[in-house]
């Protein structure tokens, strides 16, 4: 029960891992997977690529259009569309 | 027979955020970005006869995008003065260093090489976005480029926080994949 407590399986591991990336992770489930990153490398591969997209999204500074934004340029578009059909 | 054709129905969904992240690190305000992105698309429609084929639609929307980000520098520098540079002795502050070298940009600040680095590195993020499904890609920009939460994505696409980060799981992993291929 103990063991089941502690140890987690790669699945547990790698969803723990996602959310680690927005700061969603709590801090038993930190722990929980600094426990599997210790023996399996196979957690310690998707964590490491897992980093390496994070870092690289913030060197980035990627931005895009939320939903509103793409919506109102949508209709504009359509609108001018229509007139070319 | 020219090696790229035009489709403007699918230019919103396909380019959008490309040229929205183009623009945006040029102009620095939202609005004017979105204005600009939208003054290009129709401009492409008006001159889609002038569409040799020999670029791709996305290089060619961002050569007209190019143009309307100069023009818009050209109109609000256009009150003569206002493009000027002023670099002045500087007197008035308490600090030791008022002479110009003393004040020189900071060494560990970005430069010119990082900025463009940068700028390669979100194309190269845009195009492995624009492989994913589409629902995986609008989940993944709204979590993680836009930074809304949970709880607001799930209301907005009617799904489940499990089924988000299902979704956000397979998304970065073949995200991280294409990344691996294409950058790192």
């Amino acid at each position: 029960m103990k063991k089941r407590f502690l140890f987690i399986s790669c699945e547990e591991a790698k969803h723990i891992c996602d959310k680690r990336q927005y700061g969603e992770s709590t801090g038993w489930e930190r722990i929980k997977l600094g426990i599997r990153l210790m023996w399996c490398r196979f957690t310690k591969a998707y964590s490491k690529n897992n980093n390496k997209l994070t870092d690289a999204l913030n060197k980035a500074e990627v931005d895009c259009l939320n939903r509103i934004e793409k919506e109102k340029i949508q209709k504009e578009f359509e609108q001018e569309l229509a007139k070319h059909k | 027979m020219p090696k790229h054709q035009l489709d403007p129905n699918n230019w919103i969904k396909l380019y959008s955020d490309y040229l929205f992240n183009y623009t945006i690190t040029r102009v620095s305000s939202r609005e004017i970005a979105q204005d600009l992105v939208s003054e290009t698309f129709l401009a492409g429609l008006k001159s889609m006869a002038n569409f040799k084929g020999e670029a791709s639609e996305r290089t060619w929307l961002i050569s007209i995008l190019k143009r309307k980000i100069i023009d818009h520098y050209r109109k609000i520098n256009s009150n003569k003065g206002k493009a000027e540079v002023r670099i002045n002795y500087n007197s008035d502050t308490d600090a030791e260093g008022d002479w110009l070298e003393e004040r020189v940009a900071d060494p560990f600040d970005k430069t010119a090489e990082d900025t463009l680095e940068n700028s390669e590195l979100g194309d190269a993020i845009h195009d492995c976005i624009g492989k994913l499904p589409e629902k995986q890609a609008e989940v993944f920009k709204m979590k993680t480029i836009l930074g809304y939460d949970t709880e607001t994505i799930c209301n907005e696409l009617d799904i489940t926080a499990s089924n988000l980060w299902v979704i956000i799981h397979r998304a970065r992993t073949a995200l991280a994949d294409c990344m691996e291929k294409n950058w790192f």
